[in-house]
């Protein structure tokens, strides 16, 4: 179920000099939230495409969007002021990550700007542990949020300006081989999927991957989001990620 | 006031359909209004046998406008037609199968399967420029239109409609092929071929490396080609290509187009069918026009 809603800003802050994070006012869309899920945000009259950002949080009545501007569409919303309104099309996705009633904790794997929705995802399980990767200390965002949300929070940064240096597949296997896991929850670029499947594989434990595609419709009307999947029996075929997923069961990506 | 307007003998409620490609089977948008409130509903391109459509990207952003390349993924017309008509049927809203081949055997055989399907109007896609064969190719020239219309007229008994393809010289000529050809009425436009490349990578943005041009930038090229088409033959037409707003759709229809199709507007604004529907309502109060079909075909050229 989707809606469109008219949401104030209530905050505007900078994180980086590339990163934002926004809070919305957002009464309906923050009831519907569940982690993983992420909203399409129209960004002014003269782009045809809404801009897809994942949920970071959702608390009482309002969104919390982390992003980072890339192109035009995210430097409007960086430009934005407290008081504006966006239109914003929500809650999106049928896969999100899963709630797990489990006494061992989850590991999410996370990069760059993966790592929004695994805060909300963090603040919905019984206990989460987490990795996240960065280019380097200046792109880091939310350490503290997910200090707080997490038992253990470990960071790898590609330069080693902060953490562990080189990719999170180091600081992830040393907390697989002390800790059990209930699965692995990841968000982040493909190649940090791929090492979080394999990770997961490796140990046996289940994961799930968020994806990202471009998007038209965002709802699963133009299968515009392709993305490759196979089923139980091993047949190939075009998933949708703003419908099916975006948060599929790794087993079950092609890549 | 009268809003219902009559394509090839099947009456709209409202001129307002949906455009093929962009609106799935509906129901996604029925999540946001009752599909009763359009005129017609254009479903999916079809085709004889699923497809699973081109690689991903399949969509870049364009000033006022996107470039697909979806390649007619689709569950295939046997699907459709167990699954997609019962569920179209609960709503008081006319079905257009829009439907695509590869061959001309392709065309006659779905032709054949939709005609005798439970949907009120056939329309016939020899303009997607997304697939290698067919599609496009058999649009583009007058003598290949007019044989394939030719036989898949042949095969049917419901209204015809063909869609034109604007990647052509004349387009007047391709549609009096369709014309002679035995076609009820005609949709245009499918889009346009374009391609981006990201200037980072040096990479065109779709995989497929072209895609067909939508959304508000080609509106203009719409209009001129519906009034082009309007003049050139008697069939009515169905008007799509950057459709927005009630007034894009009042000049479409003053160029020549009795009903419009709204199809990339649905990404930017879930509501864009129904809201241009309104805005054509708004449009004869305050010219206090009684029937919308007042409209069709009303520009005054200049000389
Ligand atoms: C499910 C999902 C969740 C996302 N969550 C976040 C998030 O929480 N924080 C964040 O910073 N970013 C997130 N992104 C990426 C974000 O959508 C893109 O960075 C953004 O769309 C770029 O828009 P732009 O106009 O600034 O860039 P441009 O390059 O100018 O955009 C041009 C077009 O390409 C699309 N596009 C470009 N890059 C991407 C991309 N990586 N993914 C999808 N579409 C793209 C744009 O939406 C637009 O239609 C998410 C993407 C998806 C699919
Ligand atoms: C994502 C997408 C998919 C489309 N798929 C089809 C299709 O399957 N069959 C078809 O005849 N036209 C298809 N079209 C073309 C539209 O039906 C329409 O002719 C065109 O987009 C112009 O209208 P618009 O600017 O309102 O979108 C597609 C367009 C888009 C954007
Ligand atoms: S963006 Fe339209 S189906 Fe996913």
């Amino acid at each position: 179920m989707a809606i469109t809603e008219i949401c104030t800003i209530i905050a505007l802050k900078q994180l980086s000099p590339t990163h934002f994070d926004m809070i919305l006012d957002a009464p309906k869309l923050s009831e519907m939230a569940k982690p993983g899920q992420f909203v399409s945000i129209l960004c002014g009259h003269s782009r045809t495409l809404r801009r897809p950002i994942s949920i970071c949080d959702a608390l009482e009545g309002t969104l919390r969007l982390v992003f980072e501007v890339r192109g035009e569409g995210t430097e409007y919303l960086s430009k934005r002021k407290v008081g504006d309104t966006l239109d914003v099309l929500g809650t999106l996705g049928c896969g999100t990550f899963p709630i797990l009633d489990d006494d061992r904790p989850v590991l999410l794997i996370g990069g760059g700007i993966g790592a929004p929705p695994l805060l909300y995802t963090a603040k919905a399980q019984k206990a989460a542990h987490a990795v996240l990767g960065f280019r380097n200390e200046a792109a880091i965002v939310l350490k503290n949020d997910f200090y707080n949300a997490c038992e253990t929070l470990m960071i790898a940064t590609d330069d080693g300006s902060f953490g562990a240096k080189g990719t999170i597949e180091a600081p992830a296997r040393l907390l697989l081989s002390k800790n059990k896991y209930s699965a692995i929850l990841a968000c982040g670029p493909k190649p940090m999927l791929k090492a979080a499947q394999s990770l997961a594989e490796e140990f046996g434990i289940p994961c799930w991957l968020s994806m990202e595609e471009r998007m038209g419709c965002g709802i699963g009307a133009c299968l515009v989001c392709a993305c490759k999947t196979k089923d139980e029996n091993g047949e190939e075929k075009f998933s949708h990620v703003c419908k099916d997923g975006p948060v599929f069961p790794a087993e079950y990506m092609v890549w | 006031m009268n809003l219902s307007v009559n394509i090839a003998g099947v009456e709209l409620k409202n001129p307002v359909v949906t455009a093929s490609g962009t609106f799935g089977f509906g129901h996604e948008y029925n999540e946001f209004y009752d599909l009763s409130e359009l005129g017609g509903i254009a479903v999916k391109g079809l085709t004889l046998k699923p497809r699973l459509g081109n690689p991903p990207p399949r969509i870049a952003e364009t000033p006022m406008g996107i470039l697909n390349s979806v390649g007619l993924q689709n569950p295939g017309i046997e699907k459709f037609i167990e699954e997609e008509i019962p569920f179209l049927r609960k709503f008081d809203t006319k079905i257009i199968a829009n439907i695509s081949g590869s061959t001309v055997e392709d065309y006659i055989a779905i032709a054949e399967i939709a005609g005798n399907s439970d949907v009120d109007l056939l329309e016939l896609n020899i303009s997607c420029p997304n697939v290698k064969a067919g599609g496009m190719a058999f649009g583009t020239c007058p003598k290949s239109v007019e044989d394939l219309v030719k036989k898949v007229r042949a095969v049917v008994n419901r209204p015809l409609i063909v869609k034109l393809s604007p990647n052509v010289t004349d387009i007047t000529e391709i549609a009096r092929a369709a014309e002679s050809s035995g076609a009820d009425a005609l949709s245009l436009i499918n889009t346009l071929l374009g391609m981006r490349i990201d200037i980072k990578t040096r990479r065109p943005i779709l995989k497929n490396n072209m895609g067909g041009m939508s959304g508000r930038a080609v509106f203009p090229i719409a209009v001129r080609m519906i009034n082009q088409v309007y003049r050139a033959v008697k069939l009515p037409l169905i008007g799509m290509g950057g459709v927005a707003t009630g007034n894009d759709a009042i000049e479409m229809m003053l160029a020549g187009a009795s009903a419009v199709a709204v199809g990339t507007a649905c990404f930017t604004d879930p509501m864009a069918p129904v809201k241009v529907r309104d805005g054509i309502v708004d449009y004869l109060k305050a010219n206090n026009i009684d029937d919308v079909n007042d409209l069709v075909g009303q520009v005054i050229l200049h000389d």
